[in-house]
C-alpha cells in the first residue's frame, strides 16, 4: 500500500475521530457558552452514554440494529436525566460560581466513574454495529458503519445549529448566554434554561458515545481521552463559540489521525496538549473567537 | 500602627505542642498506624505546598501533581540512574520543583480563573505522558523501585536507614515540622500579608502599587518547591517512583485535603489529609469504592462545608487561629 492510500485511510479515521468529537465538544462548549460552567464529568457522561448503550443493546435479542437503535433512543435520555438531576441537586445550589462547581464536576466525576467500575465492572465489551457492510476501495475495504458516523455527526451538529440559531429555543438560550440578568429582568426561566442546556450537553456526549460504541468497546476509564480532546477543541475553538468549536473538532480530530498513524500517539497527545496550553496563554479567546466582553 | 510582622506566641505555642505531640505519637502509636500516619505527614506537606497558592494565594491550580512528581522524579531519577546519595537527590527534587514552578508560573499566571485551572491541568497532563514516553527511564506506571541499600541518609555524621518505620516516622516528622513553621511564618511576613490582599482583591493592590504578577508567581515558586520536596520525601522514604502518582488525581486529591482541613489555615492540610486518609481506610473495609467516598465528599464540600474543618473552627471560637 503506498503513501496515498495510507493517508487516505489515516485522514478517514481521523473524520471519525473528528464526528465523534464535534457532537461531545458542542456539548461542553454549549454548557460552558451558556453557563459559563466548565463541566469536568462530561467525559463521563460520555462513558455512561456508552455503558448504557451495552446496557439497552444487551436487553434486545435478535437484529443487532434494534439493539442499536434502542439505545441510540434511550442512553441520551437517561444520561440527559442524570445530567439535570445533577445540575438541581448540585450546581444551581452553588450559583454557578466558577471555582465551586469545577471542584463539584470532579466530584461527579468521581462518583459516576466508581459507580460504573461497581455496577458495570473492569471489562472492555462490545455492542454490535447496526449493519456490518463495507465499502471496498481499490486499496482497502472500510467500514460502512464508520461513514455513516460521520453522516450521522454532521447531521447531528446541523440540527443543533439549527436549533441555537433559528428557533425559539435557542434564541432564549442565546439571551441567556449574552446577559442572564437581563433575560431574567425579561421573564426569561434562567435556571431551567440552564438546567436544560447541562442536560443538552450531556445528552450530545451520550449520543457520540452511543455512535462510537461499535467501534470502539464501552469502558469505564474510556471518559477521560475524549474529555481532554473536547477540552482541547473547545478552547482552540474559542470558549462558547460553536462554530469555532466544530471546525477545531474536525482540525484536531483529522491531525490525531494522521499524527497517530505516523508517530507516537503518545507524542502526538503530548504536543498536542503543549500546545493548547500554550494557545490558551497566549490567545486566550482561542483562534476563532473573539475577545471576552 | 504597627503590623506584626511575627506569629502571636500562643499561635507559635500551639504549633510547637500539635510538632511535640506528633513526635511523642511515634512510640505511642501501634505500628500500622505509625505507618500510616507516616505516608500522612509526607503528603501534608504537598497539601501545605497546595495551600499556599490555593488557601493564601486564591490560585486555585488543577496540577500540583507536576510539582510533587518534579520533586519524586528529580529524586528518584538521580538515585536510580545516577548512584546520588539522599542529599544531592533531595536537593535535585526541590530544584526541579523550584524550576518548573517558575516556568509554569511564568505561563500560567497570564491567565486567571477558569483558564488557568484548565492551563495547569494541561502543563500538568503533559509532565503525566512525558514520565510514560520516557518509559525507558521510568518504567511509567509500573514505577522505579528505591531499593533499601540506597535509602540510607548521611547526617550528623551517623547513617540513618529510612526504610525503617522509626527513622521514616521520624524524618516525615521533621520535613513537615520545617515545612509546617515556614509557613506559619510566611503568611505572617510582609510577603504573605500581601499574598493574602491579591486574593481579596488584586485590582485594588494593583493601584496600591504591588506587582500582583511577581507576587503570585513567588507563591508558585515556593508551593513548587514544597510539593517537590514533600515528592522527593515520598521517593526516598517509600521507595517508590512512579507515573501514578503525577496523574490528574494527585492534583485533585491536594485540593480535597486542604479543602476539608480548612484553606487558607496553617493545621487545616495536615487535619484535612489526616482525617482523608481515615474516611478512606475505614471505607475500604466496607467497600473497594474509596473514589466514591473522595467523590462525595468534595461535592459534600463544597456544598455545605466551604470553610473546612479548621475554617469553621477560625470562625466560630479561635479568631486567632493562623
Amino acid at each position: 500500500m503506498g503513501f496515498g492510500p495510507y493517508l487516505l485511510l489515516a485522514t478517514l479515521e481521523g473524520l471519525v475521530t473528528a464526528a465523534v468529537l464535534s457532537l461531545m465538544a458542542l456539548g461542553l462548549s454549549l454548557v460552558f457558552g451558556v453557563m459559563r460552567v466548565v463541566n469536568v464529568a462530561h467525559g463521563e457522561f460520555f462513558m455512561l452514554g456508552a455503558v448504557l448503550a451495552w446496557y439497552f443493546s444487551s436487553l434486545v435479542a435478535g437484529d443487532p440494529a434494534l439493539g442499536f437503535l434502542l439505545a441510540l433512543a434511550l442512553s441520551p435520555l437517561v444520561v440527559a436525566l442524570i445530567a439535570w438531576l445533577s445540575d438541581r441537586l448540585v450546581l444551581s445550589r452553588l450559583k454557578y460560581e466558577p471555582e465551586a462547581t469545577i471542584v463539584a464536576t470532579i466530584g461527579l466525576l468521581y462518583i459516576i466513574q466508581q459507580l460504573a467500575l461497581t455496577y458495570y465492572g473492569a471489562d472492555s465489551r462490545p455492542v454490535e454495529a447496526p449493519f456490518t457492510w463495507r465499502i471496498q476501495l481499490p486499496w482497502f475495504g472500510y467500514s460502512g458503519y464508520k461513514l455513516a458516523v460521520i453522516g450521522a455527526s454532521i447531521l447531528l451538529v446541523g440540527l443543533t445549529a439549527l436549533l441555537m440559531m433559528r428557533s425559539r429555543i435557542g434564541l432564549i438560550m442565546r439571551a441567556t448566554q449574552y446577559d442572564s440578568e437581563t433575560a431574567q429582568a425579561f421573564g426569561i426561566p434562567v435556571r431551567r434554561v440552564y438546567s436544560a442546556v447541562f442536560a443538552l450537553g450531556a445528552a450530545l456526549a451520550a449520543i457520540a458515545a452511543v455512535l462510537v460504541v461499535p467501534i470502539r468497546q464501552a469502558h469505564y476509564l474510556m471518559g477521560q481521552e475524549p474529555l481532554l480532546l473536547s477540552f482541547i477543541v473547545v478552547i482552540i475553538g474559542g470558549l462558547g463559540s460553536l462554530r469555532g468549536t466544530v471546525v477545531a473538532a474536525v482540525l484536531i480530530g483529522l491531525s490525531d489521525g494522521i499524527i497517530s498513524m505516523f508517530f507516537s500517539p503518545t507524542l502526538a497527545k503530548m504536543l498536542a496538549t503543549l500546545l493548547v496550553a500554550l494557545v490558551l496563554v497566549f490567545r486566550p479567546q482561542g483562534l476563532f473567537g473573539t475577545a471576552a466582553r | 500602627m504597627k503590623v506584626r510582622l511575627l506569629p502571636s506566641p500562643q499561635s507559635l505555642l500551639l504549633h510547637l505542642a500539635v510538632i511535640a505531640a506528633l513526635l511523642a505519637a511515634n512510640w505511642l502509636l501501634p505500628e500500622y498506624h505509625r505507618g500510616v500516619v507516616s505516608r500522612v505527614l509526607v503528603l501534608a506537606v504537598f497539601a501545605m505546598g497546595y495551600n499556599l497558592t490555593f488557601g493564601y494565594g486564591g490560585l486555585l491550580s488543577l496540577g500540583h501533581a507536576m510539582f510533587f512528581a518534579a520533586g519524586l522524579y528529580g529524586a528518584g531519577l538521580t538515585i536510580y540512574h545516577l548512584d546520588w546519595s539522599i542529599w544531592p537527590a533531595f536537593g535535585a527534587g526541590i530544584g526541579a520543583g523550584l524550576l518548573l514552578g517558575l516556568v509554569v508560573g511564568a505561563l500560567a499566571l497570564r491567565t486567571s480563573g477558569v483558564a488557568f485551572m484548565i492551563v495547569t491541568l494541561m502543563f500538568s497532563q503533559v509532565f503525566y505522558l512525558t514520565t510514560l514516553y520516557f518509559t525507558t527511564y521510568t518504567r511509567g506506571e509500573e514505577g522505579l523501585i528505591l531499593q533499601q541499600e540506597v535509602r540510607s541518609l548521611e547526617f550528623a555524621g551517623a547513617t540513618f536507614d529510612l526504610s525503617d518505620p522509626s527513622t521514616r516516622y521520624l524524618a516525615g516528622l521533621a520535613l513537615f515540622s520545617l515545612v509546617l513553621l515556614f509557613t506559619l511564618f510566611i503568611i505572617r511576613s510582609g510577603y504573605g500579608r500581601a499574598l493574602i490582599a491579591i486574593r481579596e482583591n488584586d485590582e485594588r493592590m494593583r493601584m496600591l502599587g504591588f506587582n500582583v504578577f511577581a507576587n503570585r508567581l513567588v507563591a508558585l515558586a515556593i508551593s513548587g518547591m514544597i510539593c517537590a520536596a514533600a515528592g522527593a520525601a515520598y521517593a526516598v522514604l517509600f521507595g517508590y517512583v512512579g507515573s501514578t502518582l503525577a496523574s490528574t488525581q494527585y492534583s485533585i486529591l491536594p485540593l480535597l485535603w486542604v479543602l476539608l482541613g480548612g484553606a487558607a489555615t496553617t493545621l487545616g492540610p495536615l487535619l484535612g489529609t489526616l482525617v482523608m486518609f481515615y474516611v478512606i481506610d475505614i471505607a475500604s473495609s466496607h467497600t473497594t469504592a474509596h473514589l466514591l467516598v473522595v467523590g462525595l465528599v468534595l461535592i459534600f464540600l463544597v456544598l455545605f462545608f466551604r470553610r473546612g474543618i479548621l475554617g469553621t473552627v477560625r470562625a466560630r471560637w479561635l479568631p486567632w487561629l493562623p
